[in-house]
């Protein structure tokens, strides 16, 4: 109103169908304003498409290995040189004297595919299978004794190097320095592809697997270190979910106002953003030199992991508390209802869905961290075992997957890479499905109101 | 509603149901009710009437200590109901809240359903044996809240999903189900259009029969409409306390005057 000046015979004569500067300037702010926002949201998308198109690229690589499909010949004279089939006799034989076995197999193999190799000594074939491969043999050796004496196909990881040849990761002219493979390999690896020998496919070990040691990057998986993952959130859901809950309805419903309850809500936000790298030490100074607990034990990330998550799962609580409108507490004591009648009958169902949001929120941040997990022994080459049994999964020493994606990726050999971002690919499958459940949850109690 | 003027009016029951001496209230150091006696009768309907921030919700929620859900609020003097003192230590505000029951200003049904909405209280008050039971209360609640017609062929619907009257005549209705003695109201009809208005007037008249109601409202017109008994509130102060019909033909206080003649409020 202030700015309308009325023209000196008092009469306003301006047309409608004109615009006047004022409104020209204003709605040229707008439009530079939706501009802004959209160049934002475009550049946003950009980096999104760049980040998944990477990751993506980088590590759909991992859930595809090579394998060599081979007819070992289980030499009786080699695994039970007494002929009686005793169990204890075959399990004294240990991976080396498969090791011949496979090699000739392999020989063989070779031979057959292409007939004009370089390779003649069955020693020299090793280079082209997994050195995990001589205990795949020893372990269905042993599980099925009765086949010593037979030949029988096994289909064996080749090695890393022959995989990352495939996979156009190792160049023929990169081989010249490597000890571990040769160009008359790469021609072998060639022709076992021609014959069908060679062949590549879904590896399921890569996301059931356990990691290997560094020279194994072929047979590296992530199953185990999923495993870490999900035992610590057990903990954290089964600890985080009734103290967050808990604390957020005594200091919103029960506590009195006071500088005691101010400073405890101070200090509350105050925690949601100390470095998760802070918790780590203190988990390694409480719970594992002062408390006792093993290191590398899910238990102990997971207690680390629900120190941290907890403000981070009160902040949002308390808001959803506070969001509920006070005329319900209102009308629930009016009627005769208790206080915790009240919140319980009332308040919490119709908080539940944002209490249930930043629940899943704090365990899908607690989920990716790593840092913490670094400082109480639970790095990435310790993920190596399963656990004998459910309850023992929470001492065994383990892992967790960001941190066996740290461990890959900061290894030498390039076929970790691959891996590393393979397993990053499966962290956020997971965060995906969590934040999926979050939006399903939410609609579900939504409905309520 | 009446056939008599409200002038001729008077109350045929005349035993005291609420009867409050020397009542202060505090917010803080804000001293928002100053010396209040006064005794609220038996099927009776009482206005508290005044302008506005004159300390009538404050002393309305005195009556059934919903204050005791702010911290700041400090209640002195004695407020008794049949007698007994309802600020006394061994007191639970939760029976007292069953026996003295609340309607707010603004509806506020529970987002359950309507259903559930009246069997809420019954339920956590365990005076309902069996779901026959329960049933029946529902429907002895609806009918008194005069809505049962309007509702029953839907009570699994939300409670939410009425009309502002309708929610309001639910949420009466809801009061009455756990069987108080007492119904206050904190300007039941503020949030209501005229003819919802009407029907929730006509509704507290027939309340008048089983309880003893005690209304606050802003509306000089409501209070003569709808009360036997009128107490006028001014700055913390109850001023005049009397038949509805003395309070606004002949009143006693110049305040009450000005008030009822449109110069304060
Ligand atoms: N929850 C509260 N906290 C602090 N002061 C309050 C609160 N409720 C009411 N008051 C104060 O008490 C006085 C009376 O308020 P109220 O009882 O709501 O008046 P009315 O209902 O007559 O309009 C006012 O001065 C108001 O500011
Ligand atoms: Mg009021």
């Amino acid at each position: 109103m202030t700015d309308a000046s009325i023209p000196e015979g008092g009469k306003v004569t301006k047309s409608l169908v004109q615009l006047d500067a004022r409104t020209r300037r204003r709605n040229a702010a707008e439009a530079r304003f939706r501009a802004y926002g959209l160049t934002a949201i475009v550049i946003g998308f950009f980096f999104l498409i760049t980040l998944m198109v990477a990751i993506v690229g980088n590590g759909v690589g991992a859930f595809r290995q090579s394998f060599i499909t081979v007819e070992v010949f289980l030499d009786p004279a080699k695994l039970d040189k007494n002929g009686a089939r005793d169990i204890e006799d075959i399990k004294k034989v240990s991976t080396f004297g498969y090791a011949p076995l496979i090699q000739n197999a392999l020989l063989e193999a070779v031979q057959a595919a292409q007939p004009d190799t370089p390779i003649k000594k069955a020693g020299d074939t090793k280079q082209l299978i997994s050195a995990s491969a001589l205990a795949a043999v020893r372990d269905h050796v042993i599980a099925n004794p009765e086949e010593i004496g037979q030949t029988v196909e096994f289909r064996l990881l080749a090695a890393s190097r022959v995989d990352g040849y495939l996979k156009g990761r190792v160049k023929r002219e990169d081989v010249v320095r490597d000890k571990n493979i040769n160009v008359e390999h790469l021609d072998a690896a060639d022709a076992l592809l021609a014959a069908g020998t060679l062949t590549r496919s879904f590896n399921p070990e890569f996301v059931l697997g356990a990691d290997a040691s560094e020279s194994r990057a072929e047979q590296a998986g992530m199953g185990v270190s999923m495993l870490g993952s999900f035992y610590m959130m057990l903990v954290v859901l089964a600890l985080s979910l009734p103290i967050g809950v808990a604390a957020s309805i005594y200091l919103e419903e029960f506590a009195p106002k006071n500088w005691f309850t101010d400073l405890i809500e101070v200090n509350i936000s105050n925690l949601a953003a100390v470095p998760s790298i802070v918790f780590g030490i203190l988990g390694l100074s409480v719970f594992i030199q002062f408390g006792g607990l093993p290191q590398s034990a899910p238990l102990v990330g997971g207690l680390v992991l629900t120190l941290m998550t907890l403000p981070r799962i009160i902040i949002p609580a308390r808001a959803a508390l506070k969001a509920v409108p006070p005329s319900i507490r209102d009308a629930a004591l009016g009627v005769g209802a208790s206080r915790t009648q009240t919140v319980f009958h009332h308040v919490l169902p119709l908080a539940a869905p944002g209490i249930l949001t930043g629940l899943i929120i704090g365990l899908g941040q607690a989920l990716g961290e790593t840092a913490p997990l670094l400082l109480i022994g639970m790095v990435g080459f310790v993920a190596t075992n399963l656990p004998d049994g459910f309850f023992a999964g929470f001492m065994t020493p383990n892992s967790a997957m960001p941190a066996q994606i740290y461990e890959w990726a900061k290894r030498a050999d390039p076929a970790f890479y691959e891996r590393a971002w393979g397993g990053i690919i499966i962290l956020l499958v997971f965060l995906l499905i969590m934040n999926f459940a979050a939006i399903v949850l939410r609609r579900k109690f939504e409905r309520r109101w | 509603m009446y056939d008599a003027p409200y002038t001729e009016r008077t109350t045929a029951v005349t035993d005291v149901k609420i009867s409050a001496r020397d009542v202060q209230v505090y917010y803080g150091d804000n001293h928002a009710i100053k010396d209040v006696n006064v005794d609220i009768q038996d099927k009776t309907v009482t206005a508290f009437i005044g302008p506005s921030g004159c300390g009538k919700s404050t002393f309305l929620r005195c009556l059934n200590r919903m204050n005791d859900t702010i911290d700041i609020c400090r209640v002195l003097g004695k407020i008794e109901l049949d007698g007994e003192d309802i600020y006394d230590k061994r007191v639970d505000p939760v029976q007292l809240r069953a026996k003295v029951g609340m309607v707010f200003q603004k509806p506020n049904p529970f987002p359950k359903s309507i259903y559930d909405n009246i069997a809420y209280g019954p339920r956590i008050h365990g005076l309902a044996k069996n779901k026959a039971e329960l049933d029946e209360i529902v429907e002895k609640s609806l009918r008194r809240g005069a809505i049962w017609d309007e509702v029953k062929d839907r009570l699994s619907e939300p409670g939410t999903g009425l009309s502002g009257g309708q929610q309001q005549r639910l949420c009466i209705a809801r009061a009455v189900a756990t069987e108080p003695e007492v119904l206050l109201m904190d300007e039941p009809c503020s949030a209501l259009d005229p003819i919802a208005t009407a029907q929730v007037e006509e509704l507290i008249d027939e309340l008048r029969a089983n309880f003893s109601v005690v209304i606050v409202t802003h509306s000089m017109q409501q209070a003569a409409r709808v009360s036997q008994k009128t107490a006028f509130f001014h700055l913390g102060n109850l001023v005049e306390y009397g038949e509805t019909g003395k309070i606004f033909t002949n009143p006693e206080d110049p305040r009450t005057e000005s008030y009822i003649t449109g110069r304060i409020g």
